[in-house]
């Protein structure tokens, strides 16, 4: 076959023969495993292709992305208003509170005869939102203090962390409850602020405790020895490495932001605006049907669940990859 | 090697009874480095030898003045071209190192930053100190890893370290100390991490660079056969000050301090009978008695007397060659 191969070498272009084929193949897969020899290849390049082929990853990138998309597209894909009441002349509150599913209304409808599709559609739109924004918040607040106690250290490290300490001590959901029932008119303003608030000390402490590492390491004494001002130090060597367990630590906060909103909102701190539907929000005006329509409470349950379970998934497999030790 | 003759040129760096103690909040002060003094000339390679704990990274580090703000106190003066480093405000320091005086250490795998190009790196320093635009330092950022022999070093800029072998990344911080030109390069045990025949190339390179920039070079390591190669004088250190002191050939000839006698004694030979066991310094720096009133290495030498025990021996000897000892071997001079 070599001979023939050979034989015809000058020919016009012709179909590669299998064994040409072959060798491709065997030589993509030689070197499928040594993105690390390409140049140019960062660290997060390379979590990245390590990322691409976990299914755990997928998985969790698979239920967010269809969140978010439906988030998204929810106010034109719902099939009806969440504030109108087209089911409202069958509400009979004595034999009938929840009226079930029919044509045009697969899940049914709420108490007040509203869609119950709809309302969890664009519901997804305040949860996501308020998950989002209250982690943002809470990212933002504690890379300021991580950063300024990790660097500074001193009495600037000690006053921030003793005050994230005590934030600590404090169990979360109830420091959030606590802060927002000081509001005076709750709305999802409140739920991002006080679950952002909680947010800061994690990230704080996680960023301070990261930066303290690079402080001592190898690669920011050598640049100190080359003359590296601090400030370049800071952000250019010590915050860049430090990072990565706080975007990790993001990813996972979002399931915990989302959750800790439902709770918020079950317990009526949230927005009390029902022409504005939220999961938590739902799921709190279902408990007064849970036992003749324990569904109106396990659809918002389920999504909230779900939509959690997607980002811990990704935060977790985010965290594996970005892991030196963990790597295959 | 060329060779240069001491005490002729004014040195470079003049330290003079350099004081290094450590303290920490209700505890016993540590006196690591305990009255050193050395002086590098022009072009010269001065080697600080001696087992780990026995203060020579902290010399370096304060003479440098990287020793964390907290918790030491350093004495002593170390005179760089006129001015004492010891005393400079820590933003005039700043300006010296990297321009002055630049810095290699143990480990280039940690010593290099792992988010940033290699290229970035080395060009960050000429920026700093020499006011370049980053599109101006690129091409020397080149031409400094080409001349510390890192091939294809246009290629090589955009690379992260973890791309790059042990033996590159140790040139690519070479490349890094070199690129502002300093008079002076403390090299921090630039060998130990790296295989036997990667040493071999790295300290063929210092030498290299030495001889060609005039550097000066101050060699920290616990090798004798680093120092054989590549120093012109030699300073042995024990608990924290200099036991002996001597041009290499000298050194290595006739070595008079018991210490130096089982460090050279300690180093495998070739020639040895197979199955002959290796010969230690017995004991450990922990069995070290205080300066103050006896001899440090006293329970560990081999040629203790007992004025060992109770007498802090003097220097014997001048600036270029001498000892710290009540006993030396082949005698008293």
């Amino acid at each position: 076959m070599t001979d023939r191969a050979s034989g015809t070498t000058d020919e016009s272009p012709r179909r590669p023969s299998y064994g040409q084929r072959r060798r491709a193949r065997i030589d993509a897969l030689a070197t499928a495993g040594t993105v690390d020899d390409q140049p140019g290849v960062s660290l997060i390049r390379s979590a990245w292709l390590r990322l691409r082929r976990n299914p755990v990853f997928l998985i969790g990138l698979a239920i967010t992305v269809v969140f978010v998309v439906l988030a998204l597209v929810s106010p034109w894909l719902a099939p009806w208003d969440p504030t109108a009441r087209p089911l409202l002349d069958q509400v009979r509150p004595q034999s009938n509170p929840v009226p079930g599913p029919e044509p045009g209304h697969p899940l049914g409808a709420d108490d007040r005869g509203r869609d119950l599709l709809s309302r969890l559609l664009v519901g997804s739109r305040q949860t996501l939102i308020v998950g989002v924004f209250a982690t943002l918040f809470g990212l933002l607040g504690g890379l300021v203090l991580g950063t300024l106690a990790g660097a500074m250290g001193g009495w600037v490290d000690s006053l921030v962390m003793r005050v994230v300490d005590v934030m600590l001590s404090i169990p979360s959901l109830l420091l959030a409850f606590t802060i927002a029932s000081l509001a005076r008119s709750p709305s999802q303003w409140t739920l991002i602020v006080a679950i952002a608030v909680v947010q800061v000390p994690i990230f704080a402490r996680l960023l301070r405790g990261s930066m303290l590492a690079q402080r001592s390491s190898d690669h920011v004494l050598a640049a100190r020895s080359l003359g590296v001002k601090p400030r370049a130090i800071v952000f250019r060597h010590m915050l860049p490495n430090a990072l990565g367990p706080v975007i990790v630590q993001a990813t996972l906060s979002l399931a915990v932001a989302i959750i800790d909103a439902a709770a918020l909102s079950f317990l009526g701190l949230g927005n009390p605006d029902q022409r504005q539907p939220e999961w938590g929000q739902m799921l709190g005006l279902a408990q007064r049907y849970i036992s003749e329509a324990p569904h109106l409470a396990f659809y918002p349950a389920g999504c909230i669940i779900v939509v959690a379970l997607g980002f811990t998934l990704m935060g977790e497999s985010l965290r594996e990859a970005l892991d030196p030790k963990s790597r295959r | 090697m060329t060779h240069h003759p001491m005490g002729s040129a004014e040195p470079l760096l003049a330290v003079r009874d350099l004081r290094v103690t450590f303290q920490r909040h209700g505890e016993k002060a540590f006196r690591a480095v305990d009255g050193v003094s050395f002086d590098v000339r022009p072009g010269q390679t001065v080697g600080l030898v001696g087992e780990s704990g026995c203060g020579k990274s902290v010399t370096s580090l304060a003479i440098m003045g990287l020793l964390p703000k907290r918790g030491n106190r350093v004495e002593g003066t170390a005179i760089f071209d006129g001015e004492d480093l010891l005393s400079l405000s820590p933003s005039a320091m700043r300006d010296r190192r990297g321009a002055d005086i630049a810095m290699i250490f143990q480990d280039p795998l940690s010593s290099l930053n792992p988010v940033v190009t290699i290229g970035r790196q080395v060009t960050e320093v000429m920026e700093r100190h020499q006011g370049l635009s980053r599109k101006d330092a690129t091409p020397k950022a080149a031409e400094l890893l080409e001349r510390v022999g890192i091939p294809d070093p246009r290629a090589r800029l955009i690379n992260y370290p973890h791309q790059l072998s042990g033996g590159m990344r140790q040139r690519a911080l070479i490349a890094m100390a070199l690129a502002c030109n300093p008079r002076l390069l403390i090299a921090d045990e630039p060998t130990t991490a790296l295989d036997v025949t990667i040493q071999a190339q790295i300290l063929a390179l210092l030498k290299e660079l030495v001889v060609d920039t005039g550097t000066a070079l101050v060699m920290i390591t616990h090798d004798l056969g680093v120092v054989a190669g590549l120093c012109d004088e030699v300073n042995v250190l024990y608990g924290g000050k200099i036991v002996e002191r001597g041009g290499r050939h000298g050194l290595f000839q006739r070595p008079r301090h018991p210490y130096t006698v089982g460090l050279l004694n300690s180093i495998p030979r070739l020639d040895a009978p197979r199955g002959e066991k290796l010969s230690p310094v017995p004991g450990s720096v922990a069995d070290n008695l205080p300066w103050d009133s006896a001899c440090a290495f006293a329970p560990r030498c081999p040629n203790v007397l007992d004025v060992c025990t109770q007498e802090q021996p003097g220097w014997d000897g001048d600036q270029v060659v001498g000892y710290r000892c009540f006993n030396p071997m082949g005698g008293p001079r």
